[in-house]
């Protein structure tokens, strides 16, 4: 890449000394730099300004139903919902949920992986039937574990459990997260299982075979070789993974609807503006959640962009 | 694990360490089929229930072998005097469609100067294309619904179309960087020292090689499109209600409805899943942002 770059650094010294091609050069900067423009203004414009509102309106005690009663309020909105138990929890809700969501879902999306890195009979199937959860509508699937699988009465789980004469629970009255985390686990593996499977095919099949012929068993080979190849690809998918996870909305709103203690931040935010008109509160809690959010993008900017120059220097 | 069979340490395995090492692999292959299908359990279910009367569709213990029907995507589509999703269905599709190629027109040329023809410090810019990905949809949620109340844009399905464009153009930028980086520079610079100009070398050099990969970005663009629901919920009403808005209104229970809800529910994933198989081998490209090939 180094070749590419080096063409306008050198045009540009071999410019200073007279005015008319240093002109020429900023045309051809700026001719370089034109097809990127529209993409760069269009993005600032729809994603930035809106939270620059966003933090502005955060500052103030705004509720919608009261326009007139609008006025500056500080950090106040923050001190709301810090302290407020309810959005306390939900900050806490979204921790639980977006951990144990990626978690368990890497740890089966590793399984997954590892079952489909050999070859046998029908993989390509198997590698299909498995990529189907993730290529649901959210909201379908949502739905499709609320009333299908969950229903207490005829949902699919207590009328296989009704054949073996076990429990027939209320799963999402009794375990509402549990239920939030399991539709949500079951989408994800998938996407978990494919980057891993991924990173498994960029082994170097070499050092392995090496490896084996030096009389390392399978537990040695996976334990000293695999998994720290497969560390980079782990940490992609948990970031990658979290940061969907943390902004979710469709699982909580439609199996629970936020309620039973499975409000979210993306939830609480919304319910807050659009039920209860409070703007203001509203901004700041989402304010917390891109807080929340760049934390975690911070790292995963790090794992991509180690994985990008490594993918460059290639 | 069996340990006999892997710690032979020679090439030449003896007949029954080979014998217990297909064995093995045999019974992994079988149980990668079984966690295939149970992953698999809840769709298929789906698609059977959908096809069930709605009173053998709320049996306990199932029914497996029940009659089949049409019932269920007859309600669906507003038979039975329900509201008809046809309106939804075509907002989503002109939705998805056009913010979809929204962003081909705005991410191609933005990833040629960040590969082919690289602005300086490209790798920044492209970062920062990343970094608005990772913004959350609430950051900007509420100054947008302001925005949209004020301007009349509400319920305009043309203000989800330029949401979804900013939605999806990072990833689409990312991916066609990393697409387009493919193309082997010396052969553009060959083809420019023959005397070819820029269009023929975008359309003789360039596209056929990235085009594979300008079609994956594209379905994966559609398929976050498609099931985006905080926005079209929030800034949506009766007219530019999308897909995912009108499934909501299945939250709550309506006495007998599994069928109806199984039908409505794959109806409504069909253009997902068929556009996610379509790009099945670009599918880890795109979605890791092009940072898994």
């Amino acid at each position: 890449m180094t070749a590419i770059t080096t063409p306008p650094a050198a045009t540009e010294r071999a410019a200073a000394p007279g005015k008319q091609p240093d002109q020429n050069n900023k045309l051809r900067a700026w001719a370089t730099r034109a097809p990127l423009l529209p993409a760069l203004v269009f993005l600032i414009v729809v994603t930035q300004l809106p939270f620059v509102a966003t933090l502005v309106i955060s500052l103030f005690d705004w509720n919608s139903l009261y326009p007139d009663a609008r006025e500056f309020a500080g950090l106040a909105n923050y001190a709301e919902v810090l302290g407020d138990s309810d959005l306390r929890n939900s900050v806490w809700t979204t921790i639980l949920l977006t951990v144990t969501v990626v978690l368990v879902s890497l740890v089966l999306g590793l399984l997954l992986a590892l079952l489909l890195d050999r070859k046998f009979k029908g993989r390509g199937i198997v590698r299909t039937l498995l990529i189907a959860p993730f290529l649901v509508v959210p909201v379908a699937a949502a739905l499709l574990w609320k009333h299908v699988l969950f229903n207490p009465e005829y949902g699919l789980f207590n009328g296989l459990l009704s054949y073996v004469g076990g429990p027939q629970p209320d799963w999402i009255s009794e375990m509402p997260l549990m239920a939030v985390e399991a539709s949500l686990i079951w989408q994800w593996t998938p996407f978990m299982m494919l980057i891993l499977l991924a990173g498994l095919q960029s082994r170097d099949h070499q050092q392995i075979e090496a490896a084996r012929v030096d009389g390392a068993s399978d537990w040695q080979i996976f334990r000293h070789l695999t998994l720290p190849h497969l560390r980079r690809y782990l940490e992609l998918g948990a970031l990658l993974g979290s940061i969907y996870i943390v902004q979710n909305f469709d699982a909580v709103f439609t199996l629970t609807s936020g309620g039973l203690g499975t409000a979210n931040l993306p939830y609480t935010v919304y319910q807050t503006f659009y039920q209860a008109h409070e703007n203001g509160l509203a901004s700041a809690a989402g304010v917390l959640v891109v807080i929340g959010s760049l934390i975690i993008a911070t790292f995963a900017l790090r794992v991509v962009s180690s994985l990008f120059r490594e993918e460059v220097s290639r | 694990m069996s340990a006999t069979a892997v710690r032979t340490p020679a090439p030449v395995s003896d007949p029954p360490g080979a014998r217990s090492k297909r064995l093995k692999g045999a019974g992994l292959g079988v149980l990668a089929w079984v966690v295939g299908l149970l992953f698999f359990l809840p769709i298929a279910w789906m698609a059977l229930t959908s096809f069930h009367s709605e009173a053998d569709a709320a049996t306990n213990p199932p029914s497996f072998t029940a009659a089949l029907t049409l019932d269920g995507y007859r309600e669906f589509f507003g038979a039975g005097g329900g509201a008809s999703p046809w309106p939804a269905l075509i907002n989503s599709t002109v939705a998805s469609l056009t913010s979809t190629l929204l962003v081909l027109v705005l991410a191609l040329p933005a990833a040629y100067a960040l590969s082919i023809r690289p602005v300086k410090k490209w790798t920044d810019v492209l970062f920062f294309f990343l970094s608005t990905k990772m913004l959350p949809a609430v950051a900007g949620l509420l100054p947008l619904y302001l925005f949209a109340k004020n301007t009349g844009l509400l319920d305009n399905i043309w203000l989800l179309v330029v949401l979804y464009t900013s939605m999806n153009l990072p990833i689409a930028v990312w991916m066609m960087q990393s697409f387009l980086a493919e193309v082997p520079v010396a052969v553009i610079e060959a083809a420019q020292l023959d005397g070819a100009k820029l269009p023929t070398v975008l359309a003789r050099i360039v596209a056929p090689i990235a085009a594979p990969g300008i079609a994956a970005t594209a379905l994966i663009c559609f398929i976050f499109s498609w099931n985006e629901l905080l926005f079209a919920r929030v800034l949506t009403g009766v007219v530019a209600e999308t897909a995912p808005v009108f499934l909501t209104s299945f939250i709550t229970s309506q006495g007998l409805f599994l069928a109806k809800v199984c039908a409505a529910s794959l109806v409504i994933s069909l253009p997902v899943l068929a556009a996610g198989f379509a790009a099945q081998d670009k599918l880890v490209q795109g979605l890791s942002l092009g940072a898994v090939k």
